[in-house]
């Protein structure tokens, strides 16, 4: 084993992370900027946080984020778990693998092209744009990755558990909750952590779906930011930065436990 | 033990299963009687876990019916009353060795304090009441086998399904525990099925066995009958060690029949009513049947052969040695141990004259 990182080495490691994480850190500090111009640096301050209270706009925006995130998350979990379990208990399901592969596709999909195709799709049965056009359209987007993660915890699970728990009188839907569900369910949480940060982050889907009185935060924040970038601006993107960091950290938390099991 | 009367515990009334093109079992017709240790032996393969997962609902029949006391099984598995035992005892990790034997018994939706009561007597009668609190991983491989015997043991099933339930055992462990099986039965006085590949572990476990072959039963009896008087060539095969001879009738009588074999001269056998004169067959003989005697002295039996010992297999309590007749055939003999460092065994490049009684060859035509 190697001992050290040699200096090339740490160079290059310090270029990657810099390339990556430099403007994030630069939205950060100038969010505790005290002047108004997002250039020139003014000293410390919090005020462009306690502006972002007053501006009610930008908080309907995060609440309208916060509950299509939740809902579609949530729903989506529910959809993308018991989907991988239907491919996973199939075992001769001789579709299997085709079903599979149309699970990826949603994730190679341009955004563009899924967000154009459910905006058709929404017109086609008439249904009125607004918040649940948002959360349908993020609930098939986001399931396909909570059905990814649980699949691959699904591939090591040992079906003769849940065939005891009947064996012992259980009925399936019970022998799924007493026992399949608390031995998966870290990765059905860490799938649900990945589609609420997936869809709280969403800009093309969510504009294509949208409709009055949707506006979500992303949303809400590019139009801004046409008119120029306003301080409150980084203010309420290092909140997110700082939800969307404490979601992975859990998520990434939650998948080594289960490794560990 | 069984009543002729009664209808038995669980029958296989010509149960096929077939995944696809591979036939897992074949027109399977099998009687176990109640209160029986009944064991299903065959080499890995041959479709002795299919039959456990149909009589337990993890899977159905593709024809035929499976009788639990005359009555069609065909309930889902959360409401049939047998259990099973799983070769990988499936315990589940996320809960106690209590929990674990306590969740059957809360699916009955039985009163707490008899669910208390029987999850104490299964640990005691298990020799784990001190580990009730552990975590399955926390358990060594014997302790896990015994909590899942005792989880499903809890429910008195009227059945209860063994899958290859010592195969993960180390051989010491695994010879101690088929005794203690066997007592367990007895006392509790429940039909055992057990599943296993194991040809000294059915023998020691069971009352009656039936030896499979491909999806087929190939021979059910006790298992003394089926190691003296096997039906078939495949049957002797499998079960221990064998010479097989294969030789032409000569003569056959009521009492005996004579063979030409191979290499061996003419055989006298134990009686074989269906051989006609002119055809062929096979000649079993357990290598422990055939006594040795070196040099000129002479035997006892109808049969003699003489030879040269070719190998010597030490074994402890017992050396397996090969012999080649004057014809050029091998045959294994088996010769005990008996005193300690006493050269009482022929030895490699020996002559030696082999004697064996008619009565201990098996004549099969199949
Ligand atoms: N679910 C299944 N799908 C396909 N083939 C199976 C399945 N279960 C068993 N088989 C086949 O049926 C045969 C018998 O299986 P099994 O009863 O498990 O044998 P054993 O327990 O004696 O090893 C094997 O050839 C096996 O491959
Ligand atoms: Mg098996």
């Amino acid at each position: 084993m190697r001992k050290g990182l040699s200096f090339t080495n740490l160079t290059a490691l310090a270029l990657g992370l810099a390339f990556l994480y430099l403007p994030i850190a630069i939205l950060v500090i100038y969010s505790f900027n005290t002047s108004r111009l997002v250039t020139v640096w003014g000293g410390w301050s919090t005020r462009w946080y306690t502006a972002l209270l007053a501006d009610r706009a930008l908080l309907d925006a995060a609440f309208v984020s916060l509950r299509v995130g939740f809902i579609s998350a949530t729903a989506a979990s529910i959809l993308g778990t018991l989907a991988a379990v239907a491919l996973a208990r199939a075992r001769l399901f001789r579709l299997r693998a085709s079903f599979s592969a149309l699970l990826y596709a949603p994730i190679v999909m341009p955004e563009v092209i899924t967000g154009l195709t459910l905006l058709l799709f929404f017109v086609a049965i008439d249904l009125d744009r607004g918040v649940w056009t948002v959360t349908l359209a993020h609930i098939t987007v986001t399931m396909c990755f909570v059905t990814l993660i649980v699949q691959a915890r699904l591939a090591s699970f040992d079906w003769s558990l849940e065939d005891a728990a009947m064996d012992l009188g259980a009925p399936p839907s019970r022998a799924f909750l007493a026992v399949t569900l608390p031995l998966i369910w870290p990765a059905v949480a860490a799938g649900w952590l990945l589609a609420f940060t997936l869809s709280l982050d969403d800009l093309v889907i969510a504009s294509f779906t949208t409709g009055p009185g949707a506006t979500t935060l992303p949303i809400r924040i590019y139009s801004d930011v046409r008119l120029g970038v306003k301080p409150e601006i980084n203010a309420i993107c290092t909140v997110m930065i700082a939800t969307v960091a404490l979601v992975v950290i859990a998520a990434s938390l939650l998948t080594k436990r289960r490794a560990a099991h | 033990m069984s009543d002729a009367a009664a209808p038995p515990a669980l029958r296989f009334d010509g149960v096929t299963r077939r995944f696809g093109s591979v036939v897992a079992i074949d027109r399977l017709s099998l009687d176990i009687f109640a209160g029986e240790f009944f064991a299903l032996l065959g080499p890995s393969g041959c479709g002795k876990s299919t039959p456990l997962r149909l009589a337990a609902g993890f899977d159905a029949p593709s024809e035929g019916r499976i009788l639990l006391h005359g009555a069609p099984l065909t309930a889902p598995p959360h409401l049939r009353p047998v259990n099973m035992m799983f070769q990988s005892y499936a315990l589940f990790p996320h809960m106690s060795v209590a929990d674990n034997v306590t969740f059957g018994l809360k699916q009955e939706g039985l009163p707490k304090a008899e669910i208390a009561a029987r999850v104490s007597e299964m640990l005691a009668l298990v020799q784990l009441s001190a580990l009730g609190a552990r975590k399955p991983h926390q358990l060594s491989g014997g302790q896990r086998q015994r909590v899942a015997l005792a989880r499903a043991l809890a429910k008195r099933p009227q059945v209860l399904l063994l899958d290859e339930p010592l195969a993960a055992l180390d051989k010491k462990l695994r010879a101690e525990t088929q005794f203690e099986l066997k007592r367990l039965q007895r006392r509790l006085g429940t039909t055992f099925v057990i599943v296993t590949h194991d040809q000294e572990e059915a023998m020691t476990v069971a009352d009656r066995m039936a030896v499979m072959q491909a999806g087929t039963v190939a021979q059910v009896g006790t298992p003394d009958e089926i190691y003296e008087h096997p039906a078939s060539r495949y049957v002797a095969d499998f079960i221990g060690d064998v010479n097989l001879l294969q030789g032409r009738v000569v003569r056959t009588d009521a009492s005996s029949v004579v063979v030409a074999c191979d290499g061996f001269g003419e055989i006298i056998a134990g009686p074989a009513p269906e051989a006609r004169v002119g055809e062929t067959i096979w000649l079993a003989l357990r290598p422990e049947k055939i006594a040795v005697s070196e040099g000129g002295r002479a035997g006892v039996g109808q049969n003699e052969v003489t030879g040269t010992v070719v190998e010597v297999g030490y074994r402890g309590e017992q050396s397996m040695l090969e012999v080649r007749t004057a014809a050029g055939s091998i045959l294994k003999v088996s010769v005990t141990n008996r005193r300690r460092r006493a050269a009482d065994g022929p030895a490699v490049g020996e002559s030696v004259r082999l004697t064996f009684a008619a009565d201990d060859i098996v004549a099969l035509t199949r």
